[in-house]
């Protein structure tokens, strides 16, 4: 217990840096400020590692579980006698492997910031934020109770729509970070909703269940609604349907923000709320998550077809983001017990798939970083060819394509066999959907992969002042993270995950079902296959005749199948219109015009009397006269009557 | 013996023109004499009043005379204020005395 007391170190030492670069950032050079932030990040990736080395090494409770500690757990808010907010930090499996995960990406992309963003201004802002995201995000995993988390889950909204909008000068950057802010707070509208009914009929947030059994268990239907509230919130996060047109908006943030929020920590946020609340889903509300497993599968149907025909190389990654936690989270709703050997394989499946998947998704979208800071585009009709020039960046996005292909010895080949094996568990025609959807993510990622490196030779712009431009390898602080995570994606397949996470806490061996895989691995070869025929060359002959034979599917894909238009109709013509037009002219002209006339009033008023007030003793006097005068005849009105004048 | 009544004009007369001149003048002094004015007119009612309704008592008479003695001591502070007012702003014009609202 004494080796963890270090442990708000990770939490207070991401604020120190923000609040130190908040406020006097602009008294450091950039490259300083960037510096502090990054070894500021060094020091908690090493607290971090200690923890979960000092964590899993330590020696399993009898029953073959680790223990759960807490080393610290405070009262911050006490609301009764017996319900409370607390804050304080919680380890056990899930949040250690979460600490590993958003330490380890965040101290990648504070390096490679280090260059991808010299130059820019606001250099020291954006350190700022990426600490005060990075603090939100841990305080997220380390949790002891709802409430805690609902509150840095807050944090990490704030932090994702600052980060988005760190081009402030560029009207579509503030267009999606409101987007992006927008529609995850009403998602978690949802979630506080959830948290509240909680909170009444269990009388507690904590995330110790075990002592509150009896109040869930009376609390009867009570559980499943609030829980299912929560997971509105969590599908906002997490870009679920229909919540996710935020995050394919949300790139117009710096490529670095992407690959930390918006692809490996901020978004598997919900995926982590259903694993924390994973005992109670279980026990007491099986459809709801068994719900949230079909929406996680459409979901990721939805966005693997969008991602097929995008054509900005951040938007595929996006929609492939998308797509990919859809996998988690169906790898959580097939769930259907505790115990990893009956039904309960897709809780380490999920928790397996976002580790790899954040390490992978962060290398791919480091890598678009690196293309696009050579190219200056993110639109595949400016790239391809690029291999010659960029063979690192090459390289490294080749094994994050096939890792998340699912090519063995990759990462994501593992991870996602073991989700395939539990939704064959759950029942075959899921399976099925998800074996194919793994093709596609295959399909679409290689037709990425093909757009940039390959296709057609890279045609050398002549730039400015006639030298010709052309592409380079990014700087080595660039590579470097690009290099770590690769070998991180080649290597983290083989980490024994299971001994570590599992749905019940007790170790689980993973083994590779062969059926499964050998069919995952040739459908994504098909895959891989299909988007060589189609974009390996310079031609487009048959993409082009694809295009046009299924021409209204195409254009639907390409337009995201409309969603955004029918938000923008449901929210612009039929909620601005009707209700929100109204309201606002019965603001303007009712309630605001009442307190105007008010105001006129005493303001005429005012000028009025005010020669009252001259500062002229003996005006004064007059009117006290007259007053004297008034009140002498009123008493004799009332002490005689009318009769004393006759 | 003269009626009460003309004694009564003539203090109403008077306390008029103290009212009146405590209005109008513009001159501390002067105010200061509309004001005596006032007071003795007052001063005169209860004499007045004393000897003509309730002749065995003198409550009136001491009132009097109490008042009297009372706007001597109040017309010694008022000449004392003044003075000093005529120190600081070198006039004693009622409407230079407006320092307070700056």
């Amino acid at each position: 217990m004494e080796q963890y007391s270090i442990t708000p170190l990770i939490i207070l030492l991401p604020l120190a840096a923000f609040l130190l670069l908040g406020l006097f950032g602009n008294r450091f050079k950039p490259l300083t400020a960037g510096i502090i932030a990054t070894l500021e990040m060094t020091a908690t990736t090493v607290i971090a590692y200690f923890t979960a080395f000092s964590y899993f090494t330590s020696d399993r409770l009898p029953d073959g579980t680790f223990a759960t500690f807490t080393p610290f757990d405070y009262v911050w808010l006490p609301l009764g006698e017996k319900l409370t907010f607390n804050m304080g930090i919680l380890l056990d499996p899930i949040s250690v492997m979460m600490l590993i995960v958003i330490t380890t990406v965040s101290l990648m992309v504070h390096i490679y910031s280090l260059g991808y963003m010299k130059g820019e201004k606001g250099f020291q802002r954006y350190f700022a934020f990426l600490s005060l995201f990075t603090m939100s995000m841990l305080g997220l995993v380390v949790a002891t109770n709802i409430f805690q988390m609902y509150l840095f889950w807050e944090l990490v909204g704030v932090s994702s729509y600052l980060l988005i909008g760190f081009y402030y000068t560029k009207p579509s950057a503030i267009a999606a970070s409101k987007k992006a802010f927008i529609v995850t707070r009403f998602a978690d509208l949802g979630f506080l909703i959830g948290i509240l009914v909680y909170g009444y009929y269990v009388g507690s947030y904590s995330f110790e269940y075990s002592a509150h059994l009896k109040a869930i268990a009376t609390a009867g239907t009570m559980i499943p609604l609030a829980l299912g509230l929560m997971i509105i919130g969590g599908a906002g996060k997490s870009a679920m349907f229909p919540f996710h047109l935020w995050l394919p908006d949300a790139m117009e943030g710096p490529t670095p923000v992407s690959a930390l929020i918006h692809a490996a920590t901020m978004v598997v946020a919900g995926v982590y709320l259903i694993a924390r609340l994973f005992p109670l889903f279980v026990g007491f509300a099986p459809d709801v998550l068994h719900l949230a497993g079909y929406v996680g599968a459409f979901t990721a149907l939805f966005a693997a077809v969008i991602a097929c025909v995008q054509t900005d190389i951040k938007r595929v990654l996006a929609f492939s983001t998308i797509s990919q936690i859809g996998f988690m989270i169906v790898a959580l709703g097939v769930s259907t017990s505790a115990d990893p050997h009956h039904g309960g394989l897709g809780y380490m499946a999920s928790m397996f798939h976002l580790f790899t998947h954040a390490m992978f998704k962060a290398l791919l979208f480091l890598g678009a970083g690196a293309v696009i800071h050579a190219v200056h585009s993110n639109e595949m009709k400016d790239m391809g060819g690029l291999w010659k020039y960029m063979p690192l960046t090459h390289i490294t996005f080749l094994v994050a394509c096939l890792a998340i292909a699912g090519i063995p010895p990759f990462s994501g080949f593992f991870s996602k066999d073991e989700i395939l094996a539990a939704t064959f568990m759950f029942s075959p025609t899921m399976g099925y959907l998800m074996t194919f959807i793994a093709g596609l993510t295959a399909f679409y990622m290689f037709r990425l992969y093909y757009n940039i490196f390959w296709a057609k030779p890279y045609e050398v712009k002549s730039g400015h002042g006639g030298h010709a431009h052309k592409p380079h390898e990014a700087p080595a602080v660039m590579t470097f993270p690009l290099l770590f995570l690769a070998a991180v994606t080649c290597v983290a397949g083989f980490i024994p995950f299971g001994n570590f996470v599992s749905s019940n806490g007790e170790a689980y061996h993973i083994h590779i079902d062969k059926q499964v895989a050998v069919t995952s691995v040739v459908v994504a070869l098909v895959g891989i296959g299909i988007a060589t025929l189609m974009y390996r060359g310079a031609s487009r002959k048959v993409a082009d005749g694809l295009e046009r034979g299924f021409g209204f599917l195409y254009r639907a894909a390409v337009h995201r199948f409309y969603i955004d238009e029918i938000y923008q109709f449901v929210t612009h013509k039929i909620i601005f219109a009707l209700i929100s037009k109204p309201i606002a002219w019965f603001d303007r002209h009712v309630v605001d015009a009442f307190f105007d006339r008010l105001a006129w009033l005493a303001h005429v008023t005012a000028t009025k009397i005010k020669g009252l007030q001259g500062g002229n003793v003996q005006s004064y006097a007059v009117v006290f006269l007259w007053g004297i005068l008034a009140i002498m005849v009123a008493l004799l009105f009332i002490t005689f009557g009318v009769f004393w004048l006759m | 013996m003269v009626p009460m009544q003309y004694y009564l004009l003539v203090s109403t007369f008077m306390l008029f023109v103290g009212v009146f001149g405590f209005f109008t003048r513009r001159n501390l002094l002067t105010i200061l004499i509309s004001v005596e004015l006032v007071l003795n007119a007052v001063d005169i009612n209860f004499a007045v009043f004393n000897r003509y309704l309730y002749p065995e008592q003198l409550e009136g008479m001491f009132f009097s005379v109490f008042s009297i003695g009372l706007s001597a001591v109040e017309a010694a502070v008022a000449i004392a204020i003044i003075i000093v007012v005529y120190r600081n702003l070198e006039n004693i014009r009622v409407s230079s005395l407006n320092k307070l609202k700056d």
